[in-house]
Parts: structure tokens; sequence; C-alpha cells
């Protein structure tokens, strides 16, 4: 890594601020487009704000020749008129979907699939036609200028002026945010409800549209459409695999924000070396920092839903290899209790080979299930293979108690054919705990005796 | 460019007319047949998508097939140079990479917290930037040159080559012919995928189909006529014929029409007007037929429903003002047929209803005209033989909903006359019916029931009435 921070300057200092700035703006209405299940806006919006931005130039070159501004003028003007043209045409996306889906009973994904691709050709004819000399690059929109931010400083500041516009967009929607914090939540989750206390829905939506806009175009100049769509929804995803609370979101989108800004930069200045070292390839110059930045906010996104402590994919998994474990070491515990109480004479337990046949599980699952049970002390060696220790017993009672219970329980209330109860009781027993057990035997008043017969252990607890 | 020039540009002279709209032209007969094909293929498909309401489907998977195209270029310049811009090659790359697109968005379906359209652009942003990266990587290296892979992107749609057509050719005709093939399976997809797993079809397997039909289109579409032209053609089309119908066969093949004819507009327009690049011209012209199907579209068309909303409030307002005359005269009624006889003055109407006399005008003149009210020598109103019918009518509606209300659904006295009045209108005859026999208990006067606020005592103390089976 020595190599890269060798080569670690201001100007790769102000690209990760320029960046992490821009980002953090976006993640914030970003978190509540996720929420509101509206999150290809970010993409629909790249698109959509083509057409202002040309019209906003038409006016000024028009204005210019008509001799209303003069060239240094025009030049001074330019930025604001792009900004303030992008920026409506993206909310006038978000109203014409909107418009759409309510007078068209259209489905929202639709309207806003319409609307999009209309205003980009609408874009795209425009500057064919009347501004070819418009230098609105598609690709300089597509891609950013990340890695130019430094050419141009606010005036006489050593500060890029992507800084200072990311910033105060930053600032801006924060402040929105913790102005109208309650009115906004309530509305992203319950809009009837918002309606009804008297909160006005429509117009806290328009504000949302309105903040997502602009926060979209002012990033859109120095990072590039591509890093503002990743924004919008990757960092917001990634806080809402690790957070139950709204407060617990916009915070973690936060720090995934700066998180991702640095480590995309960070990869597109390794990458090209690693790759020329080790696989060989030819030497380039440089890959596009905005897209590897998005690509590290998926690759974050991916890593948290592998990881995440409650959501995540690895956790799910050993829960359910846990579960699994259990059942299984509970199942071999009611084979041997049944067995004593079916041959009370014969040798106690059972082999190895008799339970996996019983069982039906692989023989490797089946002797870590047996050794985890002799760990604890519930089975030990002897008899035919395993038996239950006293203390084995006692858990096996309780769960065979559990089982005839839940058949009786089962009988009494449902009309199920007898051989489908065992199977039902089999799944349940599993989870009935003691509180459950009580209940059921309270409700069939104590009973002695299970449908099929066979006696219902009484309580280890009494 | 000058306005003038641009309406010299539209009135060509006759000749160049003719020599578009005939198709003398080789170049845009190519580009009409290629586009115009593979509009009706996308609209096909579009149709489904949209039905399983996965309209933006198409723009991830052509999002996702960028950085395939990247790739593709490498491995082929990696395994010999200068072969890079093989176009099979390309086209392989990008579907694989736009179907791990979409197969990684189906993944995280998984995961409770991602809802649908966080896993697509999540799916779009991460294949994007892999993809971006991937082609400024290309850009920066010494012997690459991106140039042909920007194609991809922004499309050439006005380029089209004859050998392109064939390509576009059998990938729509594959596209068509499953979707013709496999029709029952698809509409009972679209329409209740639980229902057809419950009934043992394969739901996983013909969402794969489907979604590897949109790669196919896609990737071909992006190819020839550019990333976002593709888009637009499976989402406008589809959009527009909903417009149009309610069934499922119809909406397909209408949509399939929508995407050739918006084709067919978009390129005799480019070709007609120079400058207008043909790409984003096709797209507004199916920009235009949306537009076009949603205000007057013959299903849900905006201008059918005002036509019929508005009818309907103009016959509420008639119901409304022949029940303020027949209250207003009850209390002087000896029997139903002195209706018509006693007058009703202006004034007397503004107090009953709350109107406005701007309102009242025109509604009375409008009773007047349908010949339900008309004007006596001193300048008031009565009603006619028809208005009295009505008026009858529409007093019995309304008081046997609030008969209805106060009984059977516990509405406070107060609230049942604003309740019934919003509801009396759309009542089914049926349902009229059956109130009619509830309350046939009460003997009504003048076969109208009495009104339950004049006689609160009476309904208070009737007995509750049985309800009707």
């Amino acid at each position: 890594m020595n190599v890269f921070w060798s080569d670690w300057s201001a100007i790769d200092t102000w690209i990760v601020i320029t960046a992490a700035l821009a980002a953090m703006a976006c993640a914030l209405p970003g978190t509540f487009l996720l929420l509101r299940r509206e999150s290809l806006m970010g993409d629909a919006l790249s698109h959509a704000t083509l057409p202002g931005m040309v019209l906003a130039f038409l006016v000024l070159n028009a204005a210019t020749q008509a001799g209303w501004l003069t060239p240094a003028g025009m030049t001074a003007w330019r930025h604001p008129a792009l900004f303030v043209g992008a920026a409506i045409s993206g909310v006038l996306c978000g109203l014409l979907a909107e418009l759409l889906q309510r007078w068209g009973r259209m489905e929202p994904s639709a309207a806003l699939g319409v609307v999009f691709t209309s205003l980009f050709a609408l874009g795209l004819l425009l500057i064919r036609t009347w501004a070819d000399q418009a230098h609105i690059d598609p690709g300089c929109v597509l891609y950013g200028n990340l890695e130019m931010v430094i050419a141009d400083p606010f005036g006489q500041s050593g500060i890029p002026r992507a800084v200072v516009i990311n910033g105060a967009m930053l600032a801006v929607n924060a402040t929105l945010l913790l102005l109208f914090y309650k009115e906004i939540k309530l509305c992203t989750f319950d809009r009837d409800l918002a309606r009804s206390l008297g909160i006005p829905a429509d117009r806290v939506h328009l504000m949302l549209l309105a903040m997502t806009g602009a926060t979209v175009v002012a990033a859109f100049e120095s990072v590039g459409s591509i890093l503002v769509i990743a924004m919008l929804v990757a960092p917001p995803a990634t806080a809402l695999l690790l957070s139950d609370r709204l407060g617990g979101v916009l915070i973690g989108a936060l720090i995934v924000a700066v998180v991702t800004a640095f480590g995309g930069h960070l990869a597109a200045l390794a990458l090209p070396v690693m790759l020329h070292r080790w696989a060989g390839a030819a030497e380039a110059s440089s890959v596009s920092t905005a897209g590897m930045m998005a690509v590290v906010a998926g690759g974050l996104f991916l890593t948290t839903w592998f990881l995440s402590p409650r959501y995540g994919l690895l956790r799910q998994r050993l829960d359910q290899a846990r579960l699994r474990r259990r059942i299984l070491s509970e199942d071999i515990l009611g084979v041997l209790y049944r067995l004593e109480e079916l041959r009370p004479a014969a040798v106690p337990g059972a082999d190895n080979a008799s339970l996996a046949a019983t069982l039906s599980v692989a023989p490797w699952r089946l002797w870590r299930a047996l050794s985890r049970l002799t760990q604890r002390g519930w089975i030990v060696a002897g008899g035919q293979g395993v038996i239950l220790t006293p203390e084995g017993r006692k858990a096996a009672r309780d769960l065979v108690r559990s089982h005839r219970l839940w058949e009786s329980y089962l009988a009494k209330h449902f009309v199920i054919p007898d051989r489908r109860l065992h199977t039902l009781a089999e799944a349940a027993e599993h989870f009935v705990g003691p509180k459950i057990q009580e209940a059921l035997a309270e409700e069939l008043e104590q009973p002695v005796r299970d449908p099929h017969g066979a006696t219902i252990p009484p309580s280890t607890a009494s | 460019m000058d306005p003038f020039l641009f309406l010299e540009s539209l009135t060509l002279a006759e000749t160049e007319w003719a020599r578009v709209l005939l198709l003398r032209d080789y170049n845009t007969r190519i580009v009409l047949c290629g586009t115009m094909i593979l509009g009706v293929a996308s609209g096909v498909v579009g149709a489904l998508m949209l039905l399983r309401k996965r309209a933006l489907v198409a723009d991830v998977a052509s999002h996702a097939a960028l950085p395939g195209i990247g790739a593709a270029y490498l491995i082929m310049e990696a395994i010999r140079p200068d072969s890079g811009r093989w176009l099979p090659g390309l086209l392989l790359g990008a579907t694989v990479s736009a179907s791990c697109g979409l197969l990684f968005a189906q993944g995280m379906r998984h995961i409770r917290r991602i809802k649908e359209d966080a896993a697509l652009a999540i799916t779009l942003s991460l294949f994007f930037g892999m993809g971006v990266v991937l082609l400024t990587w290309i850009q920066s290296l010494p012997t690459g040159h991106a140039a042909g892979l920007n194609e991809f992107i922004f499309g050439k749609a006005a380029a089209l080559l004859a050998s392109d057509i064939t390509g576009i050719a059998i990938a729509a005709v594959i596209a068509v012919s499953v979707v013709a093939l496999l029709r029952k399976e698809f509409c009972l997809l679209c329409f209740d995928a639980e229902y057809a797993h419950a009934g043992g079809w394969p739901v996983t397997g013909l969402d794969l189909l489907l979604t590897a039909l949109v790669i196919v289109i896609t990737v071909v579409g992006m190819q020839s006529v550019g990333l976002l032209l593709v888009v637009a053609l499976m989402v406008l089309p589809p959009t527009a014929a909903r417009f149009w119908t309610d069934r499922f066969d119809p909406l397909v093949w209408f949509s399939g029409g929508f995407g050739g004819a918006a084709a067919a507009l978009g390129v005799l327009l480019s070709a007609l007007v120079p400058k207008f690049a043909a790409g984003a011209v096709i797209v507004l012209s199916g920009t235009f037929l949306f537009a076009l199907s949603f205000l007057f579209g013959s299903q849900r068309g905006l201008w059918w429903r005002y036509r019929a909303m508005s009818a309907a409030q103009r016959q509420i307002a008639i119901d409304d003002l022949l029940r303020a005359c027949y209250e207003i005269l009850e209390p002087q009624l000896g029997s139903i047929e002195e209706l018509t006889e006693k007058p009703l003055t202006q004034a007397a109407l503004l107090e009953t209803h709350r109107w406005s006399p701007k309102r009242l005008r025109p509604l009375l003149h409008r009773a007047e005209l349908a010949d339900l009210l008309r004007r006596d020598s001193q300048g008031n109103w009565r009603l006619t033989a028809d208005g009295r019918r009505a008026a009858i009518q529409a007093v019995r509606y309304h008081r046997l909903c609030e008969l209805y209300l106060i009984h059977y659904a516990d509405v406070p006295l107060l609230g049942a006359d604003r309740t019934a009045d919003a509801f009396e209108h759309s009542l089914r005859p049926e349902i009229l019916e059956q109130l009619e026999a509830m309350l046939e208990a009460q003997s009504p006067r003048f076969s109208v029931p009495a009104n339950p606020h004049a006689a609160t005592e009476t309904v208070a103390r009737t007995p509750r009435p049985e309800a009707v089976s």
C-alpha cells in the first residue's frame, strides 16, 4: 500500500472530500427514496435533467445574442442557470410521474419510465437540433469530472467550487431534515395518518422531491450521474441492513457514504497498478474514480448483506444450522426415551446405525449431535450403544410431554386424521416451552393419555 | 438553428416528401425496417413486463450489459490484438453480464429489508459502475480506443446496416414466437403468479424465460439503436396500449403495434427533417402515442373519464335540486298530486341547499331544459310532471339511505343526512329493492318514507326492523 500513500497529494484529498460531501448530500434524500420504494428515481433524474440543462443553455445563448448579456456575464451565469434548469426539469419529472400515477392509475415504475425516457429523448433532440455548439458532452454528465475538481476553485480561495456546492447542499438537506424530521418521518411511513393529523403530506412530498432534485443536480456536475445513482441507493440500503430506526439509518448512511468515497478513490488508484503488477495487464493511466466509488458502494452493500448481525446472510445460515442441530439432538433424546418406554425389560439404548436409520440423517451429523449430547452429560455410552443419563431423561421426558400434549390438543380442537397428528406434533414439539405446556395441560384438564393411548409423562418441573 | 431555416426544411419540395414517404431511399428503408421490427418485438415483450410490474427491468438490463461489453473487449484483445471490436463477441459479453445483473437482482429478493426497486437500483449502480471503470480503463490503454463501444450507450439508429437487421429480425422472431407459444402461461404468470405456482406451473422458469427475452431484445436493440431507445420502446408502447384495452391478448398486440408505429413515425420524421436524430425522435413519437392514449384511450383515457365524471356530477346536482324542491314543498302538501301545483321561489331554494346564486342559476336552467321545472307567470318555479316523478324518486332514495344508516350502521341522526348524500346516487337497483322491502313496515306517506329528521320521535319509537335475508 505504501506505493499509493507516497503518491497521495492535495488533489487526492480534495477528490475524496468532494466525493464524500456529494455522497453524504445524496444519502439523506436517498434514504427516503428507498423507504418510499422509489429508488430508481436516481437513474430517472439523471436522465430527466438533460432537457432542463439544454433549455437553460439555449436561453442564455439567446440572451447573449440579443445583447442582454455580455460574454463575461454569460460565463458567470452559466453554472447557476444550468443548475436551475436541471433542477426544474428534475422536479418536473417527479411531478409528471406522480400525475400519471394518479390520473392514469399507472404503476409507479412504469410512470417513471415513461417520463424519464421521454424527457431524455427531448434533451437529446434539443442538443442535436439547436445546441450542437453547447459543449454538453453526454459522457461528461455520465462519468463526471471528479479528477478535475481542483482546477475549478471557488473565488480566490483554494477550495474547489464543487466542495462548496456539495457542502452547501449537504447543509441545506441536513437543516431541512432536522426542522421537519417528524413530518417527513410520518409522511414516509404512514401518509394517511399524516394527512389525518393535518400534516400537508403532498407538500412534504414536494419538498422531498425538490430536495432530491437539487441535491442530485448539484452532485451531477462534480461527481457524475453514475456516482449519484449509486449514492442515492447504496449507502441507505447498507444502513437499512444495520439499523431498525430512521435516525440510525440516516447516520449509518452518512458514514457509509464517507467510507465509500474514501475507499472508492483508493481502489481507483490501486486497481490499475495492481492489475499491471500481478495480472500482467497493460499499464493504464487511470480508471474512473466515480465508477470505482459506485463499485465500492455496491461491494460494501454486499459485504454488509453477508455479515450484518441481524439481517445478514451469514447470520441467517448460522441460526438455521443451530436450530437444525438443536432439533436433531432433541429428536435423538425422544427416540431413546420412547425406546425405554416401549421395551422396559430389554437392554436400553440404541446404536448409531439404528439411530441414523430412524431419524434419516447423515452419519456425520448424527455423530456430531451425539458428541454434543455426551458433552452436555445427557447421554453416555452403554447398553446397546448410547443410553440416557438421568439429566438426559428429564429433558427427553419434557420433550415427549410437549409432543403428546400437542397431539391431544390438536385432536380435541381440530378435525385431523390420527396419522397426521404425529407429523404435526413432531414439528411443533421443539417450540413448546414450559409456559405453553402448562397452558395446554390446563386447557386439556391435565390429561394422562394422548390420542394414541400413550402416557403423557408428568411435568418435569413438578 | 434559425427558426426560418427550420420551417423551410419542413416545407421541402414535394419530391423530397415523396422520396421519403415512398421509401425510395435505400438507407431509410433499412432503418425503417430494422427499428420497426425492434419496436414490435420490444412492445410485445414490454407488455408482459408491464403486467408483471417490472417495467424498468429493461433499463437495469441495459445498464448491466456495460461491464460485459468492456470485459469482452479486453478478453478478445488479450487473445488476439485488434480483434476487440468483433460484434458477436461483444454481444455475448453484454448478454452474459446483463443476465448476471438480473440474476443478482433476483437473488437480492431474499433479503426481507430490500424491496424490489432497491434491488434493481443497487444492481444498476454496481454493474454500471463496473462498466464505467472498465470503459475508462480501456480508453486509457495505449492500444485501446473505446470508440465504437460508446455507440452502445448512445446508439446509431440512423446508421443501421443491412447486416444489423438480420440480428434484429432473428431476435424479434424468437421473442414474438415464444410469447405466442406460451401465451396462456405468461398470462397466468402476469395476473396471478401465486395461483400459477399453486397450479404447478414453473413460475421461476417462466420468469427466467421472460427475463431472457428482455435481455435478448435489450442487447440487440442497444447495439443498433442505443441504450435509451430500447428502454423507451419497452416502456412506452405497453403503457400506451394499457389505455385502450383491459384484455391480455389485445394489450400485447396493441403494444407491439404501437412500438412499430412509433418507430415508423420517428424514422420518417427524422428522414424528413435534417438534424432530427432518429433515436430521440422515435422515443418522442412513442411519447406522442402515449400522450394520445393517456388522454383519449377508450378504456381509461382521461378525457372519457372526465366526461363520465362530469355527467355524473350534473346528474347528482339535478337530483339534489329536485330533492330540495320536494323538501321545501313537503310541509304544505295535502296529497302527492299537489306537488306540481305549489310555486317555489329562488330564495327558498338558495336557503335550503347552501347553493351560491351563481351555481343555482345554470342548474335551474338545465332543469328547465330537461323539462323538469318550469317557470310560471309570476316568475316562480314549479315542478312539471316529469320533475315530480324524478323528485319523488330522489327523495325516496335519499330517505331510504338515511333510514338504513340510522337503523343498521348506527350513524347518528345528525350525520345521516350528509353520509347519505355521499352514496345515495351510486346505489344499484337491487340494493334499493332490499332497502324498500326492509322499510315496508313503516307505512310511508305518498310512497316516500317520512323524513326521519322531522319525525324523530316516531322513528325512535319504531321497533328496529328485522334484517332482510
